[in-house]
């Protein structure tokens, strides 16, 4: 229980709503009194308040600095969210998102006033290329999962334009939500692929359920056990001797870029999630970028728009009749030209790193995480034989009988200043507790954090099931009541008259 | 290399821990054929000067809004952004947190959702909202499929008003679920008849205002229509700024309100990231996509903020999710959510007021250059005009003379010749009067 008169605990302040903090009148900008003979709104003036809250500036940043301050980041703590790579967001990322010819340019400026934006997105393409080794990329998808979508809208594309639409996307039981998802958002039934004990997918289980009817294999590789699918060639040419195509979860491209030239492992279509392996900001659950590279079968399906060579500079494509002979766009995913504001930062890191640079990156987030299971594998319970890529993935195993849960194991470790592992996925495993140090995590921090849980894991042995059921207890708040929140949903203020009323 | 803290000592030591030779002998699973033996045609790593450089290089090849008079619009609007706001969102804790999954360390992401929630329904006049979508146009496509849901039905029809963009993301990401989507033809007169094309079989009609051309609307008479036939009325903004001055959607009986949010919240950016709004009525709030943000209470009884009725999403329900959506626009939301405090009910309305005025202004000092014609008789900040020369060679025409003067419909439409002479032309606060007359000045050379 906090003691305080309060309720502060010294840098951690209570801080109500803007609305609680509300006085009519006040504001934080200084704006001139319009001059106006006769408005031409056509009667439509709004009658009511808006009720949005009245601060002033001193006000307005002391409230978001204190509700920063209730925040983990990375900037602040090691954050190993697995299938999240959370690497460092590089400063330099930020300050030249910020040039004005490239955060104040808008996006229907004529063309001859913004060829360095059109060669920046050029050269984007080109280094995703490179790093790939496939032939085309289409940089509009906003997000991994939107990523996904325009991959199989491709796909779909290429076999309706063979006159063979087929029905059904084959996804590992191991795969992250948004595959199946996606799959259904592009009109797919979905069916799941088994395991094949070790952490991969079975290519007997695959070849088993290919057929006429399936269009595409959707495969997470490194997958979501940290796992590199060792049989990746295999899978895709079974895959398309059945006459389907390969969709690539590039969501754990960090393990290998630089290293792995994916064109090789036979796909036809995997994005890359510029958010995470191009160290551009989570910002807390967003905006992200998925570029999604596709093969030669699928880059006549890319979407609009596209940057091409022109003979006065780049041209922007934004229209099925402006594009090359050949060339069949699925149709258009994304207002404007995409992430633009990401595919900055991405480059600017990507630039940083250089080809050498991102090899040796990769490098190092495999070592950090296989770093991890061989100090903790004695103690916790790693799911399956390493070595593993990126991430590595423990069950509950060794918390069996002492009445700590992960969820217990997890919360006890925020108290200790470190954000939790991902937690309960992926579903293959029980009680999975998913790791993703990342490259950017001196040795020091490794070892402190697994000092930290060998000493967490003794502890639940021990028998102090109570002490983790009561953690976290040093947060700004304990653990919530989340299924109150699903009973009773209070997504808004609302003012408190009304609330009365109601 | 300055963002890897591991030496090489450090690398010895870990694989000797690890029982491994190399660093190499970790990625033994990798098919030799797919290793990347041929290093790719790309640079070796550089330092932050020489990034500075190159990229600064690239940069200075644009012609920045802020070096040239500027009225673009077409859904991406340039306002005044207070210093506070970028210092705010580039603070750490909010610039590199994940999603607020685990809520005892994401209270401050969570509480600012939850105020964002709240400011976006306010500004609608909706009930709800969720904590945001990519952009405006892949909101408009889930509008649509939630319209679909909530109707069981599977025809929806979007109007000339709406953003091209929109509509043909709309389309695109549509085109496999079984849904019927037809776009009517662009409306630069505000003329098509929508009421005749609404009937019981409709899931729901998507329309904008202040509209693609600039009209405002009164979709009051829409609403009551469709809800008559059991159908949904769905309206995309894509200048929030409007709402601190015209009748909000949710007054007018829409059911779902879609808006971009870039506007309020950070540069134009070359067009992205933006920010999707996306708001509905209560009842509907099970059927909505994306995250939600919900009030509930700690172990001690503290009231406290947690991502809620998560059952909807694809983590949960994999394939019967409302959407696929997982990384959405977290940080956009938030410059947003600041802007909206800053301003607060008295600043977002004159902010409102001034921008109108602004357009006002111009549109009766391009009305009277011989052969422009200004086409909405209602407008906030933008509206349509006709030249009496191709829009396109006009707007290149001034971009020569150094002045960012309006957008040509055509690069939208490229095959409604009737429209190649018209240009959106839009105003706001950042715009002065000597930019003003400066582009008068060059239309009247140019015309």
């Amino acid at each position: 229980m906090v003691d305080t008169i309060t309720g502060n605990q010294a840098l951690q302040i209570e801080q109500p709503l803007i609305f609680e903090q509300d006085e009519p009148g006040r504001t934080a900008v200084d704006l001139p009194a319009p001059t106006i003979q006769e408005d031409r709104l056509g009667g439509l003036r709004r009658k009511t308040k808006v009720g949005l809250a009245g601060l002033s500036e001193p006000q307005v940043v002391r409230h978001y600095t204190r509700l920063s301050q209730k925040n983990y980041g990375i900037d602040s703590v090691f954050y190993p969210l697995g299938s999240c790579t959370m690497k460092h967001n590089p400063r330099l990322n930020e300050k030249m998102a910020r040039l004005p010819g490239f955060g104040d340019i808008h996006p229907f400026q004529p063309e001859s006033t913004v060829q360095g934006a059109l060669e920046l997105m050029d050269t984007l393409a080109h280094w995703l290329k490179e790093l790939t080794g496939m032939p085309a990329v289409a940089l509009s998808p906003a997000a991994g999962a939107h990523g996904e979508l325009c991959g199989l809208m491709a796909i779909r594309a290429a076999l309706e334009a063979r006159g063979d639409a087929r029905k059904v996307v084959l996804v590992p039981e191991s795969a992250h939500g948004t595959n199946p998802a996606t799959a259904a958002a592009c009109g797919y039934e979905v069916e799941s692929i088994p395991g094949d004990g070790n952490g991969r997918v079975s290519l007997a289980g695959l070849k088993d359920k290919l057929g006429p009817h399936v269009a595409a294999f959707m495969v997470t590789n490194p997958n979501t056990c940290g796992l590199f699918e060792g049989e990746i060639i295999e899978i895709s040419k079974a895959v398309h001797d059945a006459g389907a195509l390969v969709y690539m979860d590039g969501a754990n491209y960090n393990a290998i870029m630089g290293r792995v030239k994916v064109a090789e492992l036979g796909i036809d279509a995997m994005h890359i999630n510029l958010h995470k392996t191009f160290s551009t900001p989570h910002g807390g659950g967003g905006p992200g970028a998925g570029p999604t590279v596709l093969s030669d079968a699928l880059a006549p399906f890319a979407p609009l728009p596209f940057v091409v060579h022109g003979p006065d500079g780049f041209r922007m494509i934004e229209h099925a009749r402006d594009a090359a002979e050949g060339q069949q766009p699925f149709g258009r995913m994304k207002g404007f030209h995409g992430q633009f504001g990401v595919f900055v930062r991405a480059l600017s890191y990507m630039m940083s790193m250089g080809k050498d640079g991102l090899a040796k990156a990769s490098g190092d987030a495999v070592l950090n995480a296989n770093y991890l299971q061989a100090r903790l594998k004695g103690s916790l319970s790693a799911s399956y034989e390493g070595p593993v890529m990126h991430e590595a993935l423990f069950d509950d195993r060794f918390l069996k009988d002492t009445g700590v849960s992960t969820l217990d194991f997890a919360k006890a470790m925020i108290d200790e200043g470190f954000h939790p592992m991902t937690m309960y996925f992926p579903l293959v495993v029980h009680g999975a507790l998913l790791m993703e140090p990342t490259e950017t995590e001196s040795k020091q921090t490794l070892d402190a954090f697994c000092d930290t849980l060998l000493a967490l894991a003794a502890k639940a042995k021990a028998g102090n099931a109570d002490w983790f059921k009561a953690a976290p207890r040093h947060t700004p708040r304990g653990r919530l009541d989340e299924a109150q929140a699903a009973r009773k949903p209070v997504l808004r203020w609302t003012p408190p008259a009304q609330v009365a009323a109601e | 290399m300055r963002y890897l803290p591991l030496t090489d000592d450090d690398r010895r030591a870990m694989l000797e821990t690890i029982g491994a030779d190399s660093v190499d002998a970790l990625f033994r699973d990798v098919p030799r054929a797919a290793w990347n033996t041929a290093a790719p045609n790309l640079p070796d790593h550089l330092g932050e000067i020489e990034v500075e450089r190159a990229l600064s290089v690239m940069a200075r090849k644009n012609l920045d809004c802020g070096a040239a008079p500027c009225f673009l619009g077409a859904g991406a609007y340039r306002h005044h952004t207070p210093a506070a706001l970028d210092y705010l969102i580039q603070r750490g804790e909010f610039l590199t947190a994940y999603t607020p999954y685990q809520p005892e360390v994401s209270q401050g992401t969570l509480q600012t959702l939850f105020e964002f929630q709240t400011q976006v329904a306010l500004i609608t006049g909706m009930d709800v909202a969720n904590a945001s979508m990519y952009d405006a146009a892949t909101a408009c496509a889930e509008a649509g499929a939630m319209a679909a849901r909530i109707t069981k039905r599977k025809r929806i029809l979007v109007s000339g008003s709406v953003h091209p963009h929109y509509a043909s993301v709309t389309a695109t990401q549509l085109q496999h679920t079984g849904l019927d989507v037809e776009v009517l033809p662009p409306d630069p007169l505000a003329m098509e008849d929508l009421l005749g094309r609404v009937d019981e079989d409709l899931a729901c009609l998507i329309v904008q205002t202040p509209g693609f051309f600039g009209h405002l609307r009164d979709v009051s008479k829409l609403a009551d229509a469709l809800h008559e036939l059991g159908a949904l009325l769905v309206v995309a903004v894509a200048e929030p700024l409007s709402l601190g001055l015209i009748t909000p959607p949710g007054e007018m009986g829409a059911d779902i309100v879609v808006a971009e949010g870039q506007s309020m919240a950070t540069p134009p950016s070359f067009g992205g990231p933006g920010v999707g709004l996306f708001a509905t009525r209560s009842k509907y709030l099970r059927q909505m996509p994306g995250r939600l943000c919900g009030e509930t209470v700690d172990v001690e009884g503290r009231r406290g903020y947690v991502l809620t009725l998560s059952t909807r999403e694809q983590h949960i329900r994999r394939e019967k999710a409302t959407s696929n959506i997982c990384t959405n626009s977290g940080l956009i939301a938030l410059a947003f959510s600041i802007h909206m405090t800053l301003l607060g009910e008295a600043g977002f309305t004159r902010l409102a007021e001034i921008n109108h005025a602004r357009a006002v202004d111009l549109a009766g000092r391009l009305g009277q250059l011989e052969g422009v014609k200004v086409l909405p008789a209602a407008f906030f900040n933008e509206f349509a005009v006709t030249l009496p020369k191709p829009a396109a060679e006009v707007v290149e025409a001034l971009a020569a003379r150094g002045i960012l003067g309006g957008v040509p419909v055509s690069r939208f439409h490229p095959t409604y010749p009737e429209l190649a002479e018209v240009m959106l032309v839009a105003a706001t606060e950042m715009n002065t009067d000597a930019d003003v007359d400066a582009l008068v000045a060059a239309l009247k050379e140019i015309l």
